[in-house]
């Protein structure tokens, strides 16, 4: 908290030729979530997720969706009935989830303009929502 | 003799020395032929069964049994 990430450069899901970068998004907010297709949480997340995104997208937040699944054919299964609008990252083998030490699942950092950890969520419950989206529109703000 | 059963038997316990499961690494644990009871509405049909048939209760787990209160 209140330093920079770990770098991050992970293939997209919905073109793993393109490599993502947490770089590519400085000037912005980014909302970094790590989940998997198992966790329970993430049932509710990224539903609310996609809500906030669609709302405060406009404004330059962006969120980024790290998938931890070993196998990309759940998480693919598990979109197509959650489908999301934001870019979704590929790292089955788990190595960025270590990098970042996170605790649970799913947990997701928040990410200032200036590429500056600013908090830290983790799990998620269905109240979260109103949660997030004031701590991100807060960011915004700034 | 000793030497090769020595090394032989070596990797044996090593196999077992696995790290602890990050919060990120549970997808496999999670899949439901993973669960220690596959099934869990139709194993407590069972024991409802097997209670009432024998007219007792508890010893399938780590409470009950012996009083009759439960």
């Amino acid at each position: 908290m209140g330093q920079r990430p770990p770098s991050l450069q992970l293939p997209s899901l919905t073109d793993t030729q393109q490599i993502v970068s947490l770089d590519d998004f400085s000037g912005k907010v980014v909302y970094l979530d790590f989940w998997a297709s198992w966790c329970g949480p993430c049932r509710v997340s990224l539903p609310a997720l996609n809500r906030i995104y669609a709302e405060l997208q406009s404004q330059g937040l962006v969120v980024v969706a790290v998938n931890v699944d070993a196998e990309t054919e759940d998480a693919q299964a598990f979109l197509a009935r959650y489908p999301v609008d934001y870019e979704v990252l590929l790292d089955p083998e788990g190595n960025s989830p270590a990098d970042f030490e996170i605790l649970g699942m799913p947990t997701a950092f928040y990410i200032d303009r200036n590429g500056v950890v600013r908090g830290v969520h983790t799990g998620f419950r269905k109240n979260d929502e109103q949660k997030v989206r004031a701590t991100l529109m807060e960011l915004l703000n700034e | 003799m000793k030497r090769l059963l020595l090394i032989l038997l070596l990797p044996l316990p090593m196999g077992c020395a696995t790290s602890e499961v990050q919060p990120w690494e549970r997808g496999y644990l999670a899949k439901p032929e993973m669960q220690l009871n596959a099934d869990p509405r139709e194993s407590a049909l069972q024991a409802q069964i097997h209670y009432s048939k024998e007219a007792s209760s508890g010893g399938a787990g780590a409470a009950g049994g012996g009083c009759g209160c439960n």
